[in-house]
């Protein structure tokens, strides 16, 4: 059932029904280990929160690879290169949002 | 396609060059995609400032069922990959599993968009709607902001299978838009993780 004809070994940006399976397995894995991370408390809540944050990051890799076919090939440079000003863009918005208005909170001492 | 080759030698390099080359349309998608993310990223900026500012009504804890979460997100999840074996079925051009797999992905979609407009309405008859605190209003135009995107994923979907239906066989333009709708897809499907974690679990510790 796979793809063979048009399947290299390098570039294969379309995947096949292997490659489709074993990124539903990881994300599943990654999933179910989020929520018992929160549900069993067996974390204290600072913890759980980076342990949430690292297994949402590593979910994301592999929905990129896995789903969306992301690779580091040339034909894919630019949407990789996209990809990382828009993810750069994502991380000052929001962590530059967090951080002001923290900031800003403590300042005006209205927390 | 010879008269084409003719016309255009270039073109027919490229399609020399691998049968993967992608093509304009796709990756002007991507582009958009891209900024689909800054505006997700914006919200979550909002909800993460207003996520502790309860106003005195009902905090996280106290509203988010998450059997109900861990359901939509197994349903999301399996759409992913229901989607996936459509995308691969059209490679294929195996027309009528592609509609098949197509059917079960707006099934799956279709339930999860129910399941959030349940849990909506419940916690609207409750008071706790969007003007109840700053809380409830960031995490209504969050969530409800997915939820619109996958409500616009599943239109699209049954425009594609409408036009997909009929004796011709996949178009390479057809095709293309099946690659969009895929990176669509799967791309909310990425929002969603964000939803879950730092939304609902990160909301109930």
């Amino acid at each position: 059932m796979t793809q063979a004809p048009t399947t290299t070994m390098t570039g294969d940006s379309h995947g096949s029904y292997p490659s489709y399976l074993i990124g539903f397995v990881l994300a599943v894995v990654l999933t179910v280990a989020s929520f018992a991370a929160v549900m069993t408390h067996a974390l204290s809540p600072g913890m759980a929160l980076a342990a949430l944050t690292v297994l949402a990051v590593v979910q994301i890799v592999v929905h990129l690879v896995f789903f969306l076919h992301m690779n580091t090939s040339t034909e894919q440079s630019w949407n990789l290169m996209c990809f990382i000003f828009a993810a750069v863009s994502v991380i000052v918005i929001i962590g530059g949002t967090i951080f002001i208005m923290h900031d800003t909170a403590i300042n005006m001492m209205s927390r | 396609m010879a008269h084409e080759a003719t016309m255009s030698p270039l073109a027919h390099a490229d399609d020399h060059h691998g049968e993967h080359h992608e093509s304009p349309n796709v990756f002007g998608f991507w582009l958009y995609l891209m900024t689909d993310c800054v505006l997700f990223g914006s919200i979550f900026a909002a909800f993460a400032v207003l996520r502790n500012q309860y106003a005195g009504g009902p905090s996280g804890k106290e509203l988010f069922d998450l059997t109900n979460v861990g359901i939509e997100t197994a349903i999301l999840l399996f759409s992913s990959i229901t989607y996936g074996f459509a995308s691969l079925n059209a490679l294929a051009k195996n027309k009528t599993m592609v509609l098949l797999w197509l059917a079960v992905t707006f099934v799956l979609g279709a339930s999860f968009v129910g399941l959030e407009l349940n849990e909506f309405s419940s916690m609207i008859a409750e008071g706790n709607g969007p003007d109840r605190s700053a809380f409830l209003s960031a995490f209504f135009t969050l969530v409800g902001t997915h939820g619109l995107h996958v409500t616009c994923g599943l239109i699209w979907m049954v425009v594609l299978m409408v036009q997909m239906m009929g004796p011709q066989d996949l178009s390479e333009r057809m095709m293309n838009k099946l690659a969009c709708l895929s990176l669509f897809w799967h791309f909310l499907d990425i929002v969603w993780i964000c939803v879950f974690s730092f939304v609902y679990l990160a909301g109930v510790m």
